[in-house]
C-alpha cells in the first residue's frame, strides 16, 4: 500500500509563500513525476510528503491515515537524494543496512535482504568499499539500494540524475523504471528534466511558482497542454509560438505549434523565412528558421537530407490538426474555430 | 606562483628558525635550570651553561611534594571537564548548525561574550557559591568551573566543524528511520571524529593549563599541577631550580601530548578558514 494524498498544503518559509495552496492524489503503485523549473517547489513538495518540511497548513495523508505531523522515520517512505547522502564512513553494506538496523530487525534476516537488494543493483562485488571509492552511477545504486531494501510504502527521488553524466543518466533512467516495473511500489520522482518526466511517469504534475498547472499522462500533457506554461514546458524542443496576423486566422491570441508539426518546402508555405543554425542530430535535423513577419525564431524538425543550409530561404506549412489556440491569458482553446 | 630562489629559501628558514629559538627560548632556559644546583641557576648566564648538570632540583620537589598527587588531579580535571563539556556540547551544537533558530547568531556570540569578561570579576561570587555547596578544594568542583569556561569554545568549535557536513546526509538518516538519539550517536559523531578529536585535544591542553581558577579554588587535595608550580614561587624566596623543575613535570606531559597531535590540532585551529 503506498498511497498518498495532500489536501489544501500549503507552505511558507517566514513571509515568502512557496506554495499557495496545494492538492494531489497518488494513488498506490503510481509513479509520479514533479515537473517544473528551479524555484518552482517541487523539492519543497517532496520534502513536505517525506516529512523533512512541516506544512505550514494543510493535510498529509499516507495510506489513508492523517500523517501531517508524523516524524520522517514513521512514515514508511524511503527517500533518494540528488547528492546521494550516502554515509562516509560506513561500508555499501552498512549504509544499506542502515535502514535495517534502525528497524531493528536481525542480522541474518538483514544479511539476507542485502544479497537480494546488491543483486538486484549490481551492487555484490562492491559491498565492503566506502562511499567514496565508488563512482557516481555506483553511488547511486547504494542510494536506491538503501532505500529498495526497508520496503517502504513509496519511494521519493529528489533529482536524482542530475549529478550524472548524459550517457550514465539515460542508463540510471531505465534502470529505475525497470525497478518500477518489478516492485510495483508508489514512486515520486521530481526533476526540472522534461524528458526525464515524460519518458519515466505514469502521471506527470507540472508545476510553476508553487501552483499545479496541469496534472496527466506525459501523453496528455503533449497533445492537451492546459495551457501556454505546460505546452511550452513539455517537449524537446520547445513548441513555437506566434502571436498577430497568423494567430488572428486561426481566432486566437497565440497559436502553438510544435517542431515535427511544420512541413518545409522550398517553393510555396504559409510563412516564409531564412534559415539559420542548422542542428544535426544524426536521425534529424533541426532547422532554426527567422520569418519574415514576426521577429520569432521557429524551430523546425526536418529529415536528416533536407538539402536546406544557413542562409537559404524556406516556406514552412504548419499542419493545421495540431495547432495549439491560446486566448491572452495563455489559456488553451479547445472548441474548433 | 612566483618561483623563489634557493638562497632565498635558506634565508628564510635561518629567520624562522631563528624566530622559534627566540620564542621558546624561556622553555628551553627553564629545562636547562632545572638540571642545574640552586647555586649555579641564579649565576650569570655563562656560568650557568658551563656548570655541571645535576637531578637534585627534581628529587627535591618530588621529596616536597607529592607529584603524581597533583599529576592525577591535572588528568582528572581536564578529562572529566572535556568530557561533560563535549556530551553538552555535541547536542547543542547540534542544534545550532541543523535547526538555527532566528536567535543562533546572537546565542553564539553571547556565549563567547563570556570569555571576554576578566575572569576575576566573578572570582568572589564563584568562590562564595563554592564555599557554600562545599566545592572548594575538590576535583568535583573544578569538574565543574573548567567545563563551564571551556563550554563556549568547545560550542563553537564543533559548530564550525558540523557546518560543514552536509544536511543531507542528516536527512537521510532521518528518512532510514533513525531517531534523534541514533542520528546523532550513529551519523553525526562518527562523521565528525577528525572535529571533535581535536576539539578535545585544544580542551584537555586549555584545562590543563588553566590557572587562574585552579589556584584560587584549591588548597592541597584537589590541587592540580598548575597549583603544584605556584607553590614553588613565593613563600621562601625565589629558587630558581626547583621552580623550573617543577615547572618542566608540569608541562611535560601536556608538551608531549600536544606534540603527538599537533597535526589533528592545527587541522583544528585553520578548520573552516579555507575551503
Amino acid at each position: 500500500m503506498g498511497s498518498i494524498t495532500l489536501k489544501n498544503v500549503t507552505k511558507s518559509f517566514d513571509d515568502v509563500e512557496v506554495i499557495p495552496q496545494v492538492n494531489i492524489e497518488i494513488r498506490d503503485g503510481e509513479f509520479v513525476v514533479f515537473v517544473g523549473p528551479s524555484g518552482c517547489g517541487k523539492s519543497t513538495l517532496l520534502r513536505i510528503i517525506a516529512g523533512l518540511e512541516d506544512v505550514t497548513s494543510g493535510v498529509v495523508e499516507i495510506n489513508n491515515q492523517d500523517a501531517t505531523t508524523l516524524p520522517p522515520a514513521d512514515r514508511s517512505l524511503a527517500m533518494v537524494f540528488q547528492s546521494y547522502a550516502l554515509y562516509p564512513h560506513m561500508s555499501v553494506r552498512k549504509n544499506i543496512a542502515f535502514p535495517l538496523r534502525m528497524a531493528k530487525i536481525d542480522k541474518v534476516e538483514q544479511d539476507k535482504r542485502i544479497e537480494t537488494v546488491a543483486k538486484v543493483l549490481n551492487l555484490t562485488d562492491y559491498l565492503e568499499r566506502r562511499p567514496a571509492q565508488l563512482s557516481g552511477g555506483q553511488r547511486q545504486r547504494v542510494a536506491i539500494g538503501r532505500a529498495i531494501v526497508r520496503e517502504p510504502s513509496a519511494f521519493l527521488f529528489d533529482e536524482p540524475l542530475s549529478n550524472l553524466d548524459a550517457a550514465l543518466r539515460v542508463e540510471m533512467r531505465l534502470e529505475i523504471s525497470e525497478l518500477h516495473k518489478k516492485l510495483r511500489t508508489t514512486m515520486i520522482y521530481v526533476t526540472h528534466d522534461q524528458i526525464e518526466a515524460m519518458t519515466m511517469a505514469d502521471k506527470i504534475v507540472v508545476l510553476q511558482a508553487g501552483v499545479i498547472e496541469q496534472v496527466g499522462s506525459p501523453m496528455e500533457l503533449y497533445d492537451k497542454p492546459c495551457n501556454k506554461f505546460v505546452a511550452g514546458f513539455i517537449g524537446s524542443p520547445k513548441m513555437n509560438f506566434l502571436e498577430g496576423s497568423e494567430a488572428d486566422k486561426y481566432n486566437a491570441h497565440t497559436i502553438g505549434v510544435r517542431p515535427e508539426h511544420i512541413s518545409i518546402s522550398k517553393t510555396k508555405g504559409q510563412l516564409v523565412g531564412t534559415v539559420g543554425v542548422v542542428e544535426h542530430l544524426g536521425s534529424d535535423t533541426y532547422l532554426h528558421v527567422s520569418c519574415e513577419n514576426s521577429n520569432e525564431q521557429m524551430i523546425v524538425r526536418a529529415d536528416a537530407n533536407n538539402g536546406f543550409k544557413y542562409g537559404d530561404k524556406i516556406h514552412l506549412t504548419l499542419d493545421i490538426k495540431n495547432i495549439h489556440r491560446f486566448n491572452n491569458h495563455g489559456v488553451c482553446i479547445y472548441e474548433t474555430p | 606562483m612566483r618561483a623563489i630562489s634557493n638562497n632565498r629559501k635558506a634565508f628564510n628558514t635561518a629567520i624562522a628558525l631563528t624566530l622559534g629559538l627566540f620564542m621558546s627560548f624561556p622553555i628551553i632556559w627553564i629545562l636547562i635550570l632545572s638540571f642545574k644546583s640552586e647555586l649555579d641557576a641564579i649565576g650569570n648566564p655563562l656560568q650557568v651553561l658551563l656548570s655541571s648538570w645535576t637531578l637534585d632540583s627534581f628529587s627535591t620537589v618530588q621529596g616536597r611534594s607529592d607529584y603524581l598527587k597533583h599529576f592525577s588531579n591535572s588528568v582528572i580535571i581536564s578529562l572529566g571537564s572535556t568530557f561533560l563539556a563535549l556530551l553538552v556540547a555535541i547536542p547543542s551544537a547540534w542544534a545550532m548548525a541543523f535547526v538555527p533558530g532566528k536567535q543562533t547568531k546572537n546565542i553564539l556570540m553571547w556565549m563567547l561574550s563570556t570569555k571576554m569578561l576578566p575572569p576575576v570579576g566573578v572570582l568572589i561570587p564563584i568562590y562564595l557559591l563554592f564555599r557554600d555547596y562545599g566545592l572548594l578544594d575538590t576535583r568535583v568542583g573544578l569538574v565543574i568551573i573548567l567545563t563551564l569556561i571551556n563550554l563556549p569554545i568547545i560550542i563553537w568549535m564543533l559548530y564550525t566543524y558540523f557546518k560543514e557536513i552536509p544536511v543531507d546526509i542528516l536527512e537521510a538518516a532521518r528518512m532510514d528511520g533513525a531517531g534523534l538519539k541514533q542520528e546523532i550517536l550513529y551519523v553525526l559523531t562518527p562523521m565528525a571524529i577528525p572535529g571533535i578529536a581535536s576539539t578535545l585535544i585544544l580542551n584537555i591542553i586549555l584545562a590543563w593549563n588553566e590557572a587562574f581558577w585552579t589556584i584560587n579554588l584549591t588548597a592541597s587535595n584537589a590541587a592540580p599541577l598548575t597549583a603544584f608550580i605556584a607553590s614553588y614561587s613565593s613563600p621562601e624566596g625565589l629558587f630558581y631550580a626547583k621552580l623550573s623543575a617543577a615547572s618542566i613535570m608540569a608541562i611535560a606531559p601536556i608538551l608531549i601530548m600536544g606534540w603527538f597531535s599537533q597535526k589533528q590540532l592545527v587541522r583544528g585551529l585553520t578548520f573552516g578558514a579555507v575551503k
